[in-house]
């Protein structure tokens, strides 16, 4: 009985440093959580998750203190993709947030802009051109669609049209969502 | 506008589900005839009443699981499951044995896993292994050849004693049944005889056991035809049965006295079947050319170490559950060298 | 090069349909009304428009010009009246609409005055280059690539071998068999300048076998030829697709194109026998690219045949001078029953790329909800790649797109080989394609992403260091105020203990 208990602790022990050892000489240096996270967000920087941004966010989240459900340009694939790296449940997407809405881009109509610079402070990936008394433009190329410019602007001359697609940046549908008898969308 | 969603090509060969299916239950009938002639009628009840219980249980389930009838239950995967199992069973198997078996292997080892394409194991060689483990005693208790039997049944007599467990001219099911060939020569050699020895019996024929040498040769017969109709590839069959062949042969060259020769376990028990119609299932098999190569010597060898080395007569059911299980790392290891892909 | 033909794996024998288009000779498609132009016709960047709406055209005039590097002129196929730049649907599997110039056409054909040379050779090689970009001139076999790249052998590169593409394996499509039957002269022509321009040791034509015509036509050509003694026609056997470029170059040489790499990695140029052609008439007769011979044909269409057809040409009219009597429900293919793609409508107009229209055909797919995969493998034994579609199928349906790229998802060249044989009739090459464009979808978003997280972080930075040097003055500020207030009140204690203002000494 001794020797069973003395044979079970020596193993216990063994195998203990074993994997102690193998913990440490094996260890892979990877990406802390919060950066991990952060690359999956779409960096939109609206603040509809109620975070000053898609870095707090993140944070909040490597943390345990936010759900993945608050991000609504992310969308359910972001929300996947988070779920999948967090290994927790899918969530539906966060009414309170905002919804998922199509990409859309702001456009400034020039003969209502003013020059206040207002917008120009607002926008979180500086994509407004423009200087006080001087027209504002966006450049098109660099807004992520975050709406934070347009509730600044006194005289409401922000606009959010729809990104429209065109044959290049077209994706063939999926084909589970196609019912294929008749051919057409299900 | 209809179809305009839909990528090419719009072309389609002639290749179907249900084509490979028939061709494959027409690629048994030889076989079939041969049991018939050798065993008995009593296979060809077992094997309606399998076809009725796995069509019934195939319905259930898809209802059961909100999928259409209609592709489903005519794509004849059920109907093929149940007929290998029912040539599986012994001859005399009672009704409640088949259903039991059908049961198990629709239910479990089918639609739970997700259905037809899904299940990564045989179901016909679950629920055989299923059977042989809970019932020993009806799944050991075969017939012997006709020529043999002391009271050969025929067909009413059979229907009696697989439905009622009796027969209606008094004679104890005991003095019926007999075993097969392979359960003889394991248990004479746990006895000391040697195979040269046991083969006299009458129970053996030229190469393997009497009238089951004739039937794996018509399993041969129906595998070349599925080979030729291109249903199956060759890579299986013959990878199993060449490794099943060399590894009897070296031992048999080391060491005779510890089982039959080669030919006598090519021949006997369920080697044919195995390689052309169970080993060589699409959907549970290996799917790379290499990958179905090791597949199949894999099935041989793991046959031949059961059968000698293990505690049952015949290892072919229990040597294809364990390489299914393999599939998937064997699957991993033998990819193609793709097109242009670096030495 | 050795004569020995290699062969590449997978692959099908298809029933070629090839007959029912070549029983007449190329016809031409008369003026159309109205041309609608694209301005992006090819691989690269659209071109950029250089007339007005209410310019007058002659026809072969340039109204477009190349934009950037990958980009060709556009030529005004007719004479007339530019009367819209706007956007109009195009021949694409999205349906979409993109850019186009309208030519309302005055039935006059009148050519702008144009010129070719006596003699090629008087010319330079970046010269040549320059007239077929100028000239509008792209792969004609269905890719669209500017052809003027592809005869740069640039720095790094020695080309040995001009591979000329006349194998069309696709079923149904014959524009290139009767173009070699009937204009072999001209395609030689084409063949003398690319030569050239390469500065290539030899030339092979490769034309399948079971185009025994068009092989006896271009060798008879060719025999008039003293000066092309390093070029000749090899007939390779018949078996689709074999006029993909990589498992041509792997039939004809045995060797692969390595995996991201182009056939110039192997010494090796292709080129369509069309595009070589057009080269011809481009540079011999100053003719600028404005039509091709289009294939129309089908179960449904009675005078199946090949058509000279001028770009911009609506395609209902090119069906109805076909008499096609379309049946309801079945698709109107552009391109081949294998790799073609169904167009939304048939208004659509006839581009340089638009190698063939197809509506019916024999053996259609059936439209019908797939069965599962039964693991059967036929897919991965059909493959010219050596991929596992089935693999591919099975992760791009779990949406698990790193596994696609795992197993070379972007070296499947959607021949459509694994879904022909597929016995459970599942769409494969249509997963492939979705998985494809989400995954370039994603990465497009992640440089945009990434993008926008670089301005926020240095918008964030600017921000702080904005602040601190605020603070930094405001520190400065107020150290500065104390330290007058400091000397004033040094200075009033002074004042106080010296009240005769007598300096200390």
């Amino acid at each position: 009985m001794l020797s069973a208990i003395a044979a079970i602790t020596l193993m216990a022990l063994f195998f203990g440093l074993l994997l102690g050892y193998a913990s440490i000489r094996f260890k892979v240096e990877g990406d802390p959580i919060a950066d991990q996270i952060d690359k999956l967000l779409p960096q939109t920087q609206c603040g509809q998750c109620s975070f000053a941004g898609c870095r707090p966010y993140a944070e909040a989240m490597a943390a345990g203190e936010a759900d993945i459900n608050r991000c609504p340009p992310g969308g359910e694939a972001t929300i996947q993709a988070l779920a999948d790296l967090l290994e927790v449940e899918v969530l539906a997407l966060d009414e309170e947030c905002g919804e998922e809405k199509p990409k859309t881009l702001a456009v400034i109509v020039e003969d209502r802009c003013i020059g206040c610079t207002l917008c120009i402070q607002a926008c979180p990936v500086d994509a407004i051109l423009g200087a006080a008394k001087q027209m504002h433009t966006v450049i098109t190329e660099e807004c992520t669609g975050c709406e934070l410019c347009v509730p600044p602007c006194p005289v409401d001359c922000i606009d959010m049209i729809e990104v429209k697609q065109n044959p290049n940046t077209w994706r063939w549908p999926d084909p589970d969502h196609l019912d294929l008898k008749s051919g057409g969308e299900s | 506008m209809p179809l305009s969603r839909l990528s090419s090509p719009f072309l389609s060969g002639t290749n179907r589900v249900t084509l490979q299916m028939l061709q494959l239950l027409l690629a048994l009938v030889p076989a079939v005839i041969g049991i018939v002639y050798f065993f008995g009628p009593s296979v060809l009840i077992t094997m309606t009443l399998a076809i009725v219980v796995a069509l019934l249980t195939e319905a259930l389930m898809l209802k059961l699981r909100n999928r259409p009838l209609k592709p489903f239950l005519t794509d004849g995967s059920a109907i093929v499951t149940a007929v290998l199992l029912a040539i599986a069973l012994p001859p005399l198997a009672p009704w409640w044995l088949v259903t039991i078996g059908i049961l198990f292997a629709i239910i479990f080892a089918k639609h739970l896993y997700g259905g037809l394409g899904y299940n990564p194991f045989n179901p016909a060689m679950v629920a055989y292994v299923v059977l042989l483990i809970s019932f020993p005693l009806e799944m050991t208790t075969w017939l012997p050849v006709t020529t043999l039997s002391e009271h050969p049944l025929d067909f009413a007599s059979a229907f009696q004693v697989i439905f009622t467990g009796q027969i209606s001219s008094g004679v104890a099911i005991d003095a019926l049944s007999g075993a097969t060939p392979l359960d003889t020569m394991k248990t004479h050699i746990g006895l000391l005889q040697t195979p040269a020895e046991i083969i006299q019996q009458p129970l053996f024929g030229l190469f393997g056991g009497k009238g089951w040498e004739w039937i794996n040769g018509l399993f041969i017969v129906g595998g070349l035809y599925l080979i030729y109709r291109r249903v199956i590839s060759w890579h299986i069959p013959v990878a199993m049965i060449a490794s099943l062949a060399t590894i009897s042969a070296i031992t048999w060259f080391i060491s005779p006295e510890i089982t039959g020769s080669p030919l006598f376990h090519l021949l006997s028990g369920g080697t044919m079947l195995g390689a052309f119609f169970i080993a060589t299932d699409p959907i549970t098999a290996s799917t790379t050319v290499k990958g179905r190569i090791v597949f199949g010597a894999g099935v041989g060898l793991l046959t031949y170490i059961i059968r000698v080395w293990g505690g049952y007569p015949d290892g072919v059911a229990f040597a294809v559950l364990l390489m299914n299980m393999m599939v998937p790392l064997i699957d991993y290891y033998t990819q193609p060298k793709v097109y242009g892909a670096k030495q | 090069m050795t004569d020995k033909l290699s062969s590449f794996p997978g692959g099908l024998v298809l029933d070629g349909q090839k007959r029912r288009s070549t029983q007449t000779p190329i016809r031409q498609i008369p003026l159309s009304k109205k041309l609608i132009l694209p301005l992006q016709q090819h691989i690269g960047e659209a071109s950029a428009p250089i007339v007005e709406i209410g310019d007058r055209v002659l026809k072969g005039q340039k109204i477009a010009r190349a934009e950037g590097h990958v980009s060709v002129y556009l030529h005004a196929p007719s004479s007339g009246v530019i009367t819209a730049i706007d956007e109009q649907p195009i021949p694409h599997p999205s349906g979409l609409s993109a850019l186009c110039i309208t030519i309302e056409t005055d039935g006059e054909d009148r050519w702008i005055e144009h010129k070719g040379s006596a003699d090629f050779r008087q010319l330079t090689e970046h010269d040549i280059r320059h007239q077929i970009r100028e000239a509008g001139i792209v792969g004609l076999g269905g890719a669209g690539f500017p052809s003027f790249i592809k005869l740069n052998p640039g720095v790094h590169h020695h080309i040995e071998t001009l591979v000329l593409n006349g194998v069309e394996c696709e079923p149904y499509i014959t524009c290139d068999d009767m173009l070699m039957r009937e204009r072999a002269d001209g395609i030689l022509d084409g063949i003398e300048i690319m030569i050239f321009a390469l500065r290539v040791k030899h030339c092979i034509i490769a034309i399948e076998d079971n185009k025994a015509e068009a092989i006896a036509a271009v060798e008879a050509a060719l025999s008039q030829r003293p000066k092309l003694q390093n070029t000749k026609v090899v007939a390779i056997p018949t078996r689709y697709p074999a006029g993909s470029e990589k498992q041509l170059i792997q039939v004809l040489t045995g060797k692969q194109v390595p995996s991201g790499g182009l056939p110039i990695d192997l010494s090796i140029v292709c080129h369509n026998v069309g595009t070589s052609y057009a080269i011809g008439r481009a540079i011999n007769h100053g003719e600028p690219l404005i039509s091709r011979i289009v294939t129309v044909t089908g179960t449904d269409v009675k005078h199946a045949g090949n058509f000279e057809t001028l770009f911009g040409t609506p395609m209902d009219e090119v069906l109805a001078f076909c008499e096609t009597k379309h049946q309801p429900g079945e698709p109107f293919i552009l391109g081949g029953p294998m790799m073609g793609y169904n167009l939304s409508g048939v208004n659509l107009p006839v581009t340089k790329t638009a190698n063939c229209i197809l509506v019916g055909v024999d053996n259609a797919a059936p439209a019908s909800k797939p069965l599962p995969c039964i693991r059967c493998g036929e897919c991965a034994t059909a493959c010219p790649v050596s991929l596992l579609p089935q693999q591919l199928y099975w992760h791009a349906r779990a949406k698990d797109l790193e596994k696609t790229q795992d197993y070379n998802l972007f070296d499947c060249i959607e021949c459509g080989c694994c879904s022909y044989v597929c016995p459970s009739k599942i769409p494969l090459v249509h997963y492939f394609r979705f998985a494809k464009t989400e995954i370039m979808n994603q990465q497009q978003e992640t440089l945009k992403a990434d993008n926008a997280r670089i301005r926020h972080d240095n918008r964030q930075q600017r921000q702080e260091a904005e602040k601190k040097e605020k603070e930094e003055r405001q520190r400065q500020r107020k150290a500065a105020l104390a330290a007058t207030k400091a000397a004033k009140e040094k200075e009033a204690a002074e004042k106080a203990n010296n009240p005769d203002n007598v300096e200390n000494n």
